[in-house]
């Protein structure tokens, strides 16, 4: 206690210049190629186990395509973690959607267009309708869209209990055909990171997002539209796994009121994960990808040394604890004193609208 | 009625010998010396920084002193540093600024908690609990019932229970030691009597007192003897009664070199801001013609409201009320936000730059460019190594060192880290300046680089304000400076008026009313 009150008192020493311009361009790039070099050698790791089932060419178009929808369901969740949002509705807003096309495809006999229309504009509806309680009443992310989640899987189930099969050939052919070997689904996954990449890396408005999310004060004084950049952030995450609902229908040829709730896991596990990568201490797109086929990697390859079932939520779970602990650590190292201090001289000054959370 | 302790005691209750305090090579405390008699109201003063809290802190077990010092207690010598549990068992108890009662509770659980007689059982005997608080509010001449809600009392009142409290944790241990560290400071002047006949009180049964105040009128009212820190050191201790006001004052300031203020030029240009009917949560229909090339101060005691007027001029309180004019258009300050504020061209430094001023986890280069991010956004993309050459001679400029864009934001020193958020506003060209304690846990030779560049901002023709309670600051930098208490203006000084001596004198007495603050 009083140790610890000790070093609250001592301002904090810059950090002086790294030594080599070769040093400092290894030691900037470690933390960032780090997931990259553990995704390697898992590899060889079941490479040199299963030569000739896991290390194939099939099995890398195959993981490829089958990772692809939870990519982008995890890819939905990072304009909303990048601005300090959850978002636990993604799964249900993927299930809704999915259900919608399979419902209004297959059992109404819309023309596909229409009822692919109908999915996405349900996945931006939810958006807005979790922002105006995030953001207007301003009720915890958490709560909201776990709530939400909760309801959409059932509203799922309440529009079709059953899976159904038989949506238009040409949503199955714009999923499902293969290029390389790979299905199509994938490249717009690869696609989506682009997207997001360029948004959040190379425009202002990613700029803001992270700085609205990793301190709400600091960009609300800065003059950047707060509440607005949050309530996107939601509704393009929403819109994204509705996406995402739209190309597994197309995928399965059908729709499966249960795939949707499954998929919300493993997307906390590989965005947590993928803010350790490429850019460290950020929710970011290639750290995404990457570690979505990261975990994917390590699924397959325990699978075909004979542990199925079971394996695949044990390894999500204890991935998603390690990832956030491994990325809390790595944010406390550095942290300076006086960040506790200030916090404590000036306890009334005024804010509107709560403080950074 | 209470009367008064004896000064002339033999006993000392409280000796501190020789304690320092070094914060990373800065001294804070140089050999503090210190004597508190039994039963006698002491004085503790000195300006901001000089010592006093460091040396509150380390009674309190807070901070660890230097080697070398002693400190005894009714003559005994105490073990340096202090567990945190130590001072309680000594005898000292603390009342702080802020209370720290249990604004949800009652009265009961405020005084007790943490104490409650279970006696070795689980249970609380909340008979006995309210017996107990009873008696001891009684004591005092309080007519409170301890199921009272700490809500429903008064501030003088809530202040009386913090006593109370703190008497309580002394386990009715005479010759005890009272720490009052500025309990008044939120407390209306008037009714305040009633808690200096309570302190008189504390000390007739024997225990020494040590007040903490800023406020004069409060240590002729109530000390028997006054203690001055300036500098970390003693300068002065002696009986109340033997000074004067102005021989007070004059005491804590002593006399200091002013080369660390640019020199003032204070050509006022046109007039660039007018704020009308201004009020926030203390603040109160303030008005303000705020022109270019002036710097303003607004200052006062802790918590008389002009720490609201850069938020609430900058539409970033909630509670804002009134107007603002500014390039011939005028706006509600209800309906404004920062957004606007900034599209205005005003610019707000906040005090606390860790929650409100920039992300310590952000590079130092994004921190710096986040108000002028759209310039290095050309073809469709960020320009990412612009950005950062633009943010490294921004340092350069504003000698922010290391020189290192990419490095985060955290670990960059107060000093720096402020002058890297000067930079970020000031290369907007902004038409008003608004901070808030901008050297705030700012070492002394980035203070006179901050006071430059302010200086400068204002000669470009920047219209600055400047809300702070470091008097010397605001007197050596300002044109003028207006003083708060209670949430209004009561007194503006300017050009030869504005003196160290004489802003400590209206910020402590009130000064002067002057029905003018604006023209």
């Amino acid at each position: 206690m009083s140790t610890s009150a000790q070093t609250t008192d001592d301002p904090p020493k810059a950090t002086p210049p790294s030594g080599s311009e070769g040093r400092a361009w290894l030691s900037e790039l470690a933390p960032r190629l780090g997931l990259v070099g553990v995704w390697i050698i898992v590899i060889a790791v079941f490479a040199l186990l299963r030569p000739d089932t896991f290390f194939t060419t099939q099995n890398l178009q195959t993981t490829l395509s089958t990772q692809a929808v939870p990519l982008m369901v995890a890819l939905a969740l990072i304009p909303g973690l990048a601005a300090g949002e959850y978002d636990l509705s993604v799964g249900g807003v993927m299930g809704l959607s999915l259900v919608l096309v399979g419902f209004l495809n297959v059992e109404q006999g819309w023309a596909l267009l229409p009822a692919v229309l109908v999915a996405l504009a349900a996945g931006i509806a939810v958006g807005a309708i979790n922002a105006f309680f995030i953001v207007a009443i301003g009720i915890e992310s958490l709560v909201v869209t776990l709530g939400m989640g909760t309801l959409l899987a059932g509203v799922a189930l309440g529009i079709q209990s059953l899976p159904v099969s038989g949506v238009s050939e040409s949503l199955v052919d714009v999923s499902r055909t293969n290029l390389f070997g790979i299905q199509l689904v994938f490249f717009y996954g690869l696609a989506l990171v682009l997207v997001l990449w360029y948004v959040l890396s190379h425009t202002p408005l990613g700029r803001y997002l992270y700085f609205v999310g990793e301190g709400r004060n600091v960009a609300r004084l800065s003059g950047i539209r707060v509440d607005a950049i949050r309530a996107g952030s939601l509704i393009a995450g929403s819109t994204i796994s509705a996406a995402a609902g739209v190309f597994q229908a197309g995928l399965i040829g059908g729709a499966d009121p249960t795939i949707g709730p499954t998929l919300l896991l493993p997307a906390f596990a590989a965005a947590f994960l993928g803010a350790t990568a490429i850019v460290p201490g950020r929710f970011n797109p290639w750290g995404t990808f990457i570690a979505v086929y990261f975990l994917a990697t390590g699924i397959v390859g325990l699978q075909l040394i004979g542990l199925s079932g079971w394996i695949e939520q044990v390894f999500y779970g204890a991935a998603l604890i390690l990832a956030v602990a491994a990325s809390r650590l790595a944010s406390k190292r550095d942290r300076p004193a006086w960040l506790s201090r200030t916090a404590r001289i000036r306890p009334n000054t005024p804010a509107k609208g709560e403080s950074a959370a | 009625m209470p009367e008064k302790g004896n000064p002339n005691a033999p006993g000392l209750v409280l000796e501190a010998r020789r304690i320092g305090k070094t914060f990373a090579g800065k001294t804070v405390l140089d050999g503090l010396d210190l004597e508190l008699r039994t039963g006698e109201v002491h004085a503790l003063l000195g300006e901001n920084g000089s010592g006093k809290s460091t040396f509150i802190k380390i009674l309190s077990g807070f901070h660890f002193p230097d080697q070398g010092g002693e400190l005894y207690v009714r003559g005994e010598p105490v073990k340096l540093p202090m567990k945190i549990t130590d001072p309680a068992e000594l005898g000292i108890g603390f009342v702080h600024q802020d209370l720290a009662l249990f604004e949800e509770g009652t009265v009961l659980e405020s005084v007790r908690v943490g104490r409650y007689s279970t006696g070795g059982g689980w249970r609380i005997p909340w008979r006995t609990e309210r017996r107990h608080v009873a008696r001891a509010l009684s004591d005092f001449g309080l007519d409170i019932a301890p199921r009272t809600p700490i809500s429903q009392l008064g501030p003088i009142e809530r202040a009386m229970v913090a006593i109370v409290r703190a008497l309580d944790q002394l386990h009715g241990r005479e010759e005890a030691v009272l720490v009052l560290d500025e309990p008044t400071v939120y407390l209306p002047t008037d009714g305040v009597d009633r808690l200096f006949d309570a302190v008189r009180d504390v000390a007739s049964r024997g225990i020494g007192v040590l007040f903490v105040t800023h406020r004069l009128e409060e240590v002729q009212a109530v000390t028997d003897r006054v203690t001055v820190l300036r500098d970390g050191r003693r300068v002065h201790v002696g009986p109340t009664a033997a000074m004067t006001q102005e021989q007070l004052i004059q005491t804590i300031l002593g006399f200091e070199l002013n080369e660390l203020y640019p020199t003032s030029h204070s050509a006022a240009g046109d007039t660039v801001l007018t704020a009308t009917g201004v009020g926030a949560e203390v603040l109160d229909d303030f008005s303000l013609n705020l022109h270019g090339g002036e710097i303003v101060g607004v200052t006062g005691l802790v918590g008389m409201g002009f720490d609201e007027v850069p938020y609430a001029l900058f539409g970033a309180s909630e509670f804002a009320r009134g107007t603002i004019e500014l390039g011939g258009r005028g706006f509600e300050l209800e309906s404004i936000d920062p957004r606007e504020a900034v599209d205005l061209g005003l610019a707000l430094l906040p005090a606390n730059r860790a929650r409100d001023g920039a992300v310590p986890t952000a590079s130092a280069a994004e921190n710096m460019t986040l108000v002028s991010l759209d310039r290095f956004f050309q073809g469709g993309r960020l320009r990412h190594r612009q950005e950062r050459a633009e943010a490294e001679a921004l340092m350069e400029e504003f000698d922010v060192r290391p020189r290192q864009p990419r490095l985060r934001f955290e670990n960059f020193s107060g000093g720096n880290q402020q002058k890297a958020l000067l930079a970020k506003w000031l290369v907007r060209k902004p038409k008003a300046l608004l901070m808030h304690e901008p050297t705030q846990g700012v070492d002394i030779g980035a203070r006179r680089d901050i006071f430059a560049k302010i200086r400068r901002a204002a000669d470009d023709g920047a219209a600055v304000l400047i809300a702070s309670a470091e008097y010397e600051d605001l007197a050596n930098l300002c044109d003028r400076v207006l003083v708060f208490r209670r949430g209004k203006v009561v007194g503006e000084l300017a050009r030869t008026d504005l003196t160290h001596q004489r802003l400590l004198d209206h910020v402590l007495r009130g000064g002067v009313e002057s029905p003018a603050a604006t023209q």
